[in-house]
């Protein structure tokens, strides 16, 4: 069942990654942002369904195009986009910036600019929770293209063998930067490739946040169960270039005009009134409310004075003593900030194998 | 001559190869179809056909092994890395196959392979895309390396890599690829392992390579020439085998030395030419050798921190007053 409220909050978080990316776009243009910048735009149903459907607890990661993940789990887009324009009010201080966001608070691990670099870590992530006997799940995103890395491959053959509670999404855009998944990939239906593994792979319309929610729902729950990782693919279409600095002169005009007619905004408006959730007024305050919180953003980073020249030599290693950045709390003086407890007492209960492998006899005379 | 800029001076390079050798073949994301990331492939697809420019999947280890498969078997192909930084993806291939399937095999094969691609900086893209990483290539026995700097030796190197019997690593420099510059007319080849003396003065050696030579090095001769300090500049070109003859003639007849590289000084090419040089010419220096390089630390994104980071002008000129105790 999608009550209103959700109906609701799943419309604002994909108004605010909206409204975040083109704001930044724009930004680019104007070369407050610089270097490779990654927009979100028309994908933002896979995000935010998934978000809905987990915890706030569970960890997640992602590739490069990393803008909208956090967000929608509640962080301070102000800080981003200071991130974005290389402030130092930003997340990381302005070392990171578009590819490489992190906010440990929302339990948002990343933003990794090496494709496929994170399908490890993922796995890695699920690995310590099932092993300090936690319950919650890790999720992590990445592109068609990257399946084709080794790393997706040799990952998956441990995640499933060894049935870490991870669930991997595939966000199917259609497009490795200007080639055609299709082109390069034997199976380009990539969730087929899970049962190779003794996987589960599934499928789900990227374009329709209710069907991402509820197929994540679902799959959360049996993760969580124990039931060993799934890859979910989200077919889904980038409305932008690759990055900023791509033409797309790869895909037709036609292609992308049809794509944005599942714009998964559009669609998710059309079933509020539809349901009578709310108004066309209603519907329309929420988007100025969310583009307001851009312009704050926007503001923000605008007035934030640039990192000092020291920090270059900062946060290269942890000196004795040294605290972890809480960004919030740094920067905000922020004195809500919950940060994820990584125990250091516990017993492990988990066996990857049998205690007691039965031992082969050893034969009579064998050398 | 003709100017050309440095991504053209490379795609004629590919383009005079291909055409007259039908072993050699280009491999990598984004070379065909997408006419290169950083467009040095542009046109070669319709030109070659499908076969010879081959869209690769995002797969580095595996079409830099594929490659070294297909030079045991007797064609010589260029694989592009989009950048030097998604390479160490496939180092294992370059390093542990590449490097040295001559040595496993006793001599009975060869792999003339060419791995090519951007390195160093590119500009705002932080620390996992702005990496110099040439001293680990380096590094390896069964590798040579090169750098080159300008659109010349971009073209006359790169037909030389192509045409030498061995793995290479050819590491271009991101930001230089629209940087033009003469580059003679008709067929040439620069020979590996020579260096190109680029300007001459008794004061200090400057040595140096790839985008350092036109972006901090010669302004900062320049600099000092006015201040009537005259510096011998070397670009080396080629990292592995480095041209000894030239850095020693040079550091006989000037007696100090600056090192000038993008890269981190722990385990460098630069540490490695400090350490021939005290060997080779100790007698010689008349200073400690002096290293100018990028500060010790991952790259930031910030704008002034990238800049801090990077070696400068000034920093090559502060450089050469310490050798002159100035
Ligand atoms: C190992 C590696 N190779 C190449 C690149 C350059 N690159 C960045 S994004 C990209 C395309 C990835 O496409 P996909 O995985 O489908 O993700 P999308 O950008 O569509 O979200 C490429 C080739 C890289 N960052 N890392
Ligand atoms: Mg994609």
């Amino acid at each position: 069942m999608h009550g209103k409220e959700l109906l609701l909050t799943m419309y604002r978080k994909m108004l605010l990654a909206r409204r975040f990316e083109e704001k930044a776009g724009q930004a680019y243009g104007q070369k407050k942002i610089q270097g490779f910048c990654h927009l979100y735009i028309g994908q933002e149903a896979v995000v935010v369904g998934i978000n809905e459907a987990i915890r706030p607890d569970d960890y997640v990661m992602t590739g490069y195009r990393d803008h909208v993940h956090p967000l929608v789990r509640g962080a301070d887009a102000g800080m981003f986009m200071a991130e974005l324009f290389g402030k130092d009010t930003g997340y990381s201080k302005g070392k990171g910036g578009s590819m490489h966001f992190f906010d440990v608070e929302h339990h948002f691990y990343g933003g990794y600019g090496i494709v496929g670099g994170q399908i490890p870590l993922a796995a890695g992530m699920a690995f310590a929770s099932k092993y300090r006997g936690e319950d919650r799940i890790t999720v992590c995103s990445f592109g068609d293209a990257a399946a084709n890395q080794g790393a997706f491959h040799e990952t998956f053959n441990m995640a499933s063998k060894w049935k870490l509670p991870v669930l991997y999404v595939v966000e199917n855009n259609k497009y490795g930067m200007g080639t055609d998944i299709a082109r390069v990939s034997a199976e380009p239906d990539i969730h087929k490739r899970a049962s190779a593994y003794n996987m589960r792979g599934v499928s789900v319309d990227g374009m329709d946040v209710l069907a991402v929610y509820d197929t994540v729902k679902d799959l959360a729950a049996s993760i969580r169960a124990g039931q060993g990782p799934v890859l979910l693919e989200a077919y889904t279409y980038r409305f932008r270039g690759h990055s900023m600095s791509d033409a797309a002169t790869y895909r037709s005009k036609d292609e992308v005009e049809q794509e944005k007619q599942r714009d998964p905004i559009g669609k998710l408006r059309a079933l509020l009134l539809e349901k009578r959730y709310a108004s066309e007024d209603q519907l329309d305050a929420i988007d100025a409310h969310e583009k307001k919180v851009v312009e704050d953003a926007i503001a923000f980073a605008d007035q934030s004075p640039e990192p000092p020249l020291e920090d270059v030599w900062t946060h290269h290693f942890v000196e004795p003593g040294d605290a972890d950045e809480r960004p919030r709390a740094r920067v905000r003086g922020a004195t809500d900030v919950s940060w994820p407890a990584y125990p250091t007492t516990f017993e492990v209960t988990w066996d990857l194998e049998p205690r007691e492998a039965p031992v082969a006899p050893l034969k009579q005379g064998a050398a | 001559m003709p100017e050309l800029a440095y991504r053209d001076a490379l795609k004629e390079a590919l383009k005079e190869e291909m055409a007259r050798d039908p072993r050699v073949f280009l491999m990598g994301e984004e070379v065909a179809r997408y006419n290169g990331a950083y467009k040095v492939s542009q046109g070669l697809l319709d030109a070659f056909g499908s076969a010879r420019v081959v869209d690769a999947p995002i797969s580095e280890l595996g079409f830099a092994g594929l490659g070294v498969g297909a030079a045991m078997a007797g064609l010589r192909p260029v694989i592009e890395m989009m950048t030097w930084n998604f390479a160490i993806l496939a180092m294992d291939q370059i390093v542990n196959n590449a490097a040295k399937l001559r040595h496993m095999s006793g001599g009975q094969l060869r792999c003339p392979i060419v791995f090519r691609g951007p390195g160093g900086a590119g500009g705002r893209l932080s620390s996992q895309h702005s990496q110099a990483l040439e001293a680990n290539y380096a590094h390896f026995p069964g590798l040579k390396v090169i750098a080159p700097g300008t659109p010349a030796d971009a073209k006359g190197l790169l037909k030389s890599a192509i045409r030498d019997e061995n793995p290479v690593v050819f590491i271009e420099a991101e930001l230089l690829y629209g940087v033009r510059g003469e580059v003679p007319e008709g067929e040439y080849t620069i020979p590996i392992g020579k260096a190109d003396l680029k300007r001459e003065g008794g004061d200090v050696t400057l040595i140096t390579w790839s985008r350092m030579v036109t972006a901090c090095v010669l302004p900062a001769a320049d600099a000092l020439a006015q201040q009537g300090v005259h510096c011998d500049v070397i670009d080396l070109r080629t990292l592995k085998p480095f041209d000894h003859e030239a850095v020693a003639a040079s550091v006989r007849k000037t007696n100090r030395v600056v090192i000038v590289e993008e890269g981190w000084p722990f385990a460098s090419v630069g540490s490695e030419l400090s350490d021939f040089i005290q060997r080779e010419c100790f007698d010689d220096l008349d200073a400690p050798v002096k290293r100018v390089h990028g500060l010790e630390v991952n790259m930031a994104y910030a704008a002034n921190l990238e800049r801090a980071i990077q070696p400068s002008v000034e920093r090559v000129i502060e450089g050469v007053n310490a050798v002159l105790y100035r």
